[in-house]
């Protein structure tokens, strides 16, 4: 009775432009490559002086010891800043046809016409295009790219940026730090609902080019903010790398939910740190889907420092076919009364292997922490793995904690069930699927949750 | 309509039906009485194709086809319905959803979504169920008599020609008894046929039975007309048990 499902038709995806780049540096990592990004950035010195020692940071510390394997990892192959051939604009019919024809197929157009507060589309390493509504900016909101908020609000960037994930965090936030480009910046000032979702979109297009975006979001105090990012990548033969960073300050009783969903070639190394910092009474919520790479890293991580600070995390992953999906979430309940919520699904298909690792910490400052974990894992085959690897470190008094983790296949019975009223056996395994990662489909918005429900069916259906 | 000649079937080691013949034709409407473990539930989950079963010996044909060369969901789509003894949660797929994929799936039709709604709608309020039951999960967190009650909302929506009923009064209270019963009296038409296993007469009551057989030990005992329920309800399957 096992069915053998195809792999994914990824064709839609994997849209490859020519690569029509004007600027590549040195392959490899040097002081010469970084004095020379931060040249042709126009990097205030500060900024020049804080790659520098993150180079020197990155130098220094070795790779991660545990988690899946990236031996397949070579810096000195990774070109790792790449200029597109635009210049930035804020209006779409400027944006150069190839470009566009990529971004048609992204649906970034489409989403603008759905009158989306702003759209800020990473290609390659810059921002090339981005438009932010007037009553955004009469609000007093900015939503900008990170390098021209280098420029226009140096003074926020350098009191936040990197604070939260420091270059000596790990080798790839070292190594972030010293060669970050692009990305993502947001400020809601104290008290401002934004009401509609501002949401970027993203992706690597040069063979070879590494992706170090950087997003910074920082909501004041009593402020609401819903931020989306995408992100989507070509296949190509050399091993890509990305290893962005966000960074998430949410301030007393502010609101802030961060959804992304994330799509990425089969070959992409994706290593990647987000972490938020949540004060007195603040909510942060994670809507984090994970698709595609070879091996991703990703355990957004959230600090509750503050009284009565919450997170509420929901996750998907899906391995399939050579993918080593190492997913999860981290809490750190460092003040009194803080929650946590986390609830994620993985799914492993085709010999891929999706490890769902969680670190739970409440400190000694916080008592009457709650958290409760629940991870449901599917495994659709015989070859293929799934684990969970939750990790406790409790030290604060009363704390209520909880872990539910369950790994199971798809029910024969229900399989049946579907089947008696007269759905075909490959749609009952879809249906069953999709009604697994049903409590994380509907946190999405509408048409991010029907992107998810159509990248399912692409890894379920494939050519049969 | 539905032909079954000497069915030998085993799960694993075990023989549970030992060469049971039963002929139901056009309209007419059969009760299968049986003790727990007589092999009721395994009959109707082989008609449909149930992975666990194997059939050693015997055929099963439907409108003059051999099911057996059929996969359960074209065997579905022939227009054989199953209620469920213990019919089956699943996570995250609604009532209303499920239903209209299978209904698409049985016409070969697409289906115009706000009128099946609407059409849903008016059967879940004959059968008593709330309309918000129409966005729930299925089975998820329903009652035993809500289950049993959206296995005839099935049944009404799809509208096979063959209902199988494995239980459906079973563990009801007597006013839910009669809805169902009122359920599948409201599906029954010349045109189609019912099998209906059961304990309980209460749910015959609408219902013009034309057959009632015993099902003891994986063979048909007795064969015979309504009057057959009443004996059993009377006197048990003792009678019944003759060493050959
Ligand atoms: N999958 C199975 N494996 C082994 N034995 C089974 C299986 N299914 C049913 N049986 C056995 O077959 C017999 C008949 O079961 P069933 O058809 O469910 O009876 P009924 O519905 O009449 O109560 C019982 O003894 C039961 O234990
Ligand atoms: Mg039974």
């Amino acid at each position: 009775m096992k069915t053998y499902i195809a792999d994914i038709e990824r064709a839609l995806y994997d849209v490859r432009d020519a690569d029509k780049s004007v600027y590549k540096s040195d392959a490899g990592l040097t002081e010469e490559i970084i004095r020379d990004i931060s040249e042709r950035k126009h990097d205030p010195p500060w900024m020049l002086e804080f790659r520098l020692k993150s180079l020197e940071i990155y130098q220094t510390i070795d790779l991660p010891t545990w988690g899946p394997d990236i031996s397949a990892l070579n810096m000195d192959e990774i070109v790792t800043y790449v200029k597109p051939n635009a210049a930035q604009v804020s209006d779409w019919s400027q944006v150069p046809d190839d470009i566009k024809r990529t971004f048609d197929r992204l649906g970034i157009p489409a989403a603008e016409k759905k009158s989306l507060a702003g759209v800020g589309a990473q290609y390659d390493s810059e921002v090339v295009y981005h438009s932010v509504q007037k009553q955004l900016t009469d609000l007093g909101v900015v939503y900008t790219d990170m390098e021209t908020a280098l420029v226009e609000h140096e003074d926020i960037v350098r009191e936040y940026f990197m604070t939260l994930v420091p270059p000596k965090d790990h080798k790839f936030a070292a190594l972030h730090g010293a060669v970050w480009s692009g990305g993502s910046f947001v400020y809601v000032p104290a008290g401002v609902d934004v009401k509609i979702p501002l949401q970027s979109y993203f992706r690597l297009n040069a063979a070879g080019a590494g992706q170090f975006e950087h997003t910074l979001i920082i909501v004041e105090p009593g402020a609401k903010l819903h931020f989306i990012e995408g992100c989507s990548a070509p296949r190509y033969n050399v091993t890509n790398l990305h290893a962005g960073c966000v960074e998430l300050f949410v301030k007393d009783g502010a609101r802030l939910r961060y959804s992304t969903i994330e799509n990425w070639s089969r070959n992409m190394m994706n290593l990647n740190t987000k972490r938020a910092l949540v004060e007195r009474g603040g909510l942060i919520e994670w809507v984090s889907g994970s698709f595609g790479s070879q091996v991703s890293m990703l355990y957004p991580c959230s600090v509750l420092h503050g009284d009565g600070a919450r997170c509420e995390f929901t996750g998907v992953t899906f391995a399939g076919k050579g993918q080593n999906l190492d997913t999860g979430a981290i809490v750190v309940h460092a003040a009194a009364n803080t929650s946590a919520n986390i609830n994620t699904r993985t799914i492993s298909k085709g010999g891929g292997c999706a490890t769902y690792r969680s670190a739970v910490k409440v400190t000694r400052n916080a008592p009457h922490a709650k958290c409760s974990v629940n991870c449901e894992s599917l495994m659709l085959d015989d070859v293929s793995r799934s684990d969970t690897l939750p990790v406790m470190d409790i030290e604060g008094d009363e704390a209520d904690i909880g872990h539910e983790a369950k790994i199971g296949r798809i029910s024969e019975e229900a399989l049946f069930y579907l089947m008696a009223r007269g759905i075909s056996e490959d749609e009952a395994r879809a249906m069953i699927v999709r009604g697994f990662v049903e409590p994380i489909a509907k946190e999405l918005p509408l048409e991010y949750a029907v992107e998810m429900n159509n990248l399912i069916n692409l890894e379920l259906e494939g050519q049969l | 309509m539905l032909k079954i000649d000497d069915l030998h079937v085993r799960a694993g080691d075990t023989g549970i039906l030992r060469g049971l013949s039963l002929n139901v034709g056009r309209g007419e409407i059969h009760v299968i009485l049986g003790p727990n473990g007589s092999g009721k539930s395994t009959l109707m989950n082989v008609i449909l194709g149930h992975p666990k079963y194997e059939i050693t010996g015997g055929t099963i044909f439907f409108d003059g086809e051999d099911l057996t060369a059929l996969k359960t969901f074209e065997r579905a789509r022939r227009g054989i319905f199953l209620s469920f003894q213990n019919p089956e949660e699943i996570p995250g797929i609604t009532v209303e959803n499920m239903l209209r994929t299978a209904k698409q799936a049985i016409t070969g039709t697409k289906i115009k979504i706000l009128q099946f709604h609407r059409e849903l709608l008016a059967t879940m309020s004959e059968l008593q169920i709330p309309p918000e039951y129409a966005a729930r999960y299925m089975n998820i967190g329903f009652s035993g008599g809500e289950k049993k009650r959206n296995e005839i909302l099935q049944l009404l929506t799809l509208n096979p020609k063959l209902a199988l009923l494995d239980e459906t009064d079973s563990g009801l209270d007597v006013d839910a008894v009669e809805i169902v019963s009122s359920g599948v009296a409201k599906f029954h038409t010349a045109e189609n046929s019912c099998v209906i296993i059961t304990h309980n007469a209460q749910i015959l009551k609408h219902l013009p039975v034309t057959h009632a057989h015993v099902l003891l030990n994986g063979r048909i005992v007795r064969s015979g007309g309504s009057e057959l329920v009443a004996e059993v309800s009377e006197h048990g399957y003792a009678p019944f048990e003759v060493t050959p």
